[in-house]
């Protein structure tokens, strides 16, 4: 049986009188890619936050590869809130792509794929060009190294950012509707960055999307996510093809409908 | 009739470029100092922490609230009572770059809340450590729209240095009084130390000018 990468027992999260993650349980295999669906307001961004440590949460624990990421061993062996130096250690097996791209604006594409590796991992810069020119030649950004974010079209900025987060080498990925903002012919490019990624890569890739085309063909798992829960969960045959409960097929008619 | 004596003029021109020293020193010295001490009140009072919080936020609303005349009279002549002893001029440099380091450090508040949240995301999805974010990714965004108004600020400083003279510091202006009260002549004096505030914020302002050209972030 082998030990999940990603695992949240028992996590609640409130603002105040609203709860927005719910006593969530969830288990990501290494390598595995998570779709997350579910309505508005129902808690898919807040837990890939949760994750990335950019929220913190009430209860529960979060572990990334057997190490708690929200909570660290006191002396006594208690477990206790984790400080800032043990997020860090932690959350540098994640890497996030944004719905709002957030490319440095005043670095070029090269620029930005390179700062962490060399400001984070001590890459010396010649290390880390080459590592940023092989990844923007990944995402079909070989000609732009030198452009800034001003001067790129919104897939191109989403591609550099993808770039940006996977030039940290990160064990999992979180992508929180990264082609939301972009117009319908920009999220194709985009798209098959992320496809070529699930299949050259043994990353764990965890999903926040609203195309349930995309989902069914790429996801090995879908979560539906409704009211700070996982509603229902299964394969994209199990989910799609047949739903069990009345909220996700309600849900997925209205998606449906929509587009 | 009191016409504008040329050669008296020429003839008090040395004392004051000496004396034009010590504002220059006082108004680089004191701005370098207020434009680092207030970046670091600014990310004081931004802190999470209330213990590091509130004592900044406190500080800067009391220094920014009470004469610069009065801050400074407690540093040259209160302050030696408690055993610290400061020159003039140390004084004079340390007061007035507290006191605008108040003022800038609103300045830099409100730029470093005008950069995006997303960019502080960005930097915590890559794992940068604070002081590397602040250096290379949030500063360099939150600097560039507020460099008017610091300069502004430098500018208001340089102004500002004749306040000193009430603790013995003879800058420009004081010795142009000194002239005055020797010769009983003060047109001469007082205009040739207007001309040289105007010559010298005008140049100031030109300065600051091309600073943000040089700065501008990137192509649009
Ligand atoms: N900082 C905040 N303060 C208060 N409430 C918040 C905050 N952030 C999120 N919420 C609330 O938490 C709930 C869940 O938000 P979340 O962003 O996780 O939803 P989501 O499932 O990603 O929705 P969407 O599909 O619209 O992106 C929403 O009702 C939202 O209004
Ligand atoms: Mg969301």
């Amino acid at each position: 049986m082998p030990q999940p990468i990603v695992r949240f027992t028992d996590v609640t999260k409130r603002y105040g009188n609203l709860t927005v993650l719910n006593n969530l349980n969830l288990d990501v295999e290494a390598g595995e890619k998570v779709a997350i669906i579910g309505p508005s307001g129902s808690g898919k961004s807040t837990l890939l936050r949760a994750l990335m440590t950019l929220e913190d949460i009430d209860e529960g624990i979060i572990t990334v590869d057997d190490e708690p990421l929200t909570h660290m061993p006191a002396r006594d062996g208690r477990l206790v809130r984790a400080n800032a130096r043990h997020q860090r250690k932690v959350r540098g097996k994640i890497g996030m792509v944004f719905q709002s791209f957030n490319l440095f604006p005043h670095m070029s594409a090269l620029q930005n794929v390179m700062e962490a590796p060399v400001q984070v991992l001590g890459l010396d810069r010649k290390e880390a060009r080459e590592r940023a020119c092989e990844l923007l030649d990944m995402v079909g950004l070989g000609e732009k190294h030198d452009h800034y974010p001003s001067q790129l079209s919104g897939g191109q900025q989403q591609r550099v950012a993808i770039a940006r987060a996977l030039a940290m080498r990160p064990k999992v990925m979180l992508f929180d509707e990264v082609t939301s903002a972009l117009d319908p012919e920009l999220c194709g490019e985009v798209l098959s960055v992320i496809r070529r990624l699930g299949a050259e890569h043994s990353l764990t890739m965890l999903m926040v999307t609203h195309q349930m085309g995309f989902a069914r063909e790429f996801a090995d798992r879908i979560c539906f996510f409704h009211q700070g829960r996982i509603h229902e969960q299964g394969t994209p045959a199990e989910l799609f093809g047949n739903p069990r409960e009345d909220r996700t097929r309600c849900f997925l008619s209205a998606v449906n409908e929509a587009q | 009739m009191n016409l504008f004596d040329w050669s008296f003029a020429w003839h008090i021109l040395p004392d004051l470029l000496r004396a034009s020293l010590n504002t220059l020193t006082i108004t680089l010295l004191g701005f370098a100092i207020a434009v680092a001490a207030g970046l670091l009140l600014a990310i004081g009072r931004r802190s999470r922490h209330l213990w590091l919080s509130w004592p900044v936020a406190g500080l800067i609303e009391f220094i920014r609230s009470t004469p610069l005349l009065i801050q400074v009279y407690f540093l040259f002549y209160v302050f030696p009572n408690y055993g610290l002893n400061l020159t003039a001029m140390q004084a004079g440099i340390l007061g007035i770059a507290l006191h605008y380091a108040c003022y800038t450090a609103e300045v830099y508040r409100a730029g470093l809340d005008a950069v995006p949240r997303g960019q502080w995301e960005a930097v915590t999805a890559l794992n940068m450590a604070p002081l590397t974010a602040y250096r290379d990714i949030i500063l360099p965004q939150a600097l560039r729209p507020i460099l008017p108004a610091l300069g502004n600020y430098l500018v208001a400083m340089l102004k500002d240095t004749p306040v000193l003279s009430a603790i013995t510091v003879v800058e420009i202006m004081q010795q142009a009084k000194n002239i005055g009260s020797e010769s009983f002549r003060y047109l001469e004096p007082i205009t040739m130390v207007g001309l040289f505030f105007l010559i010298l914020s005008l140049g100031l302002a030109w300065f600051v000018r091309r600073l943000e050209g040089r700065l501008e972030l990137a192509p649009r």
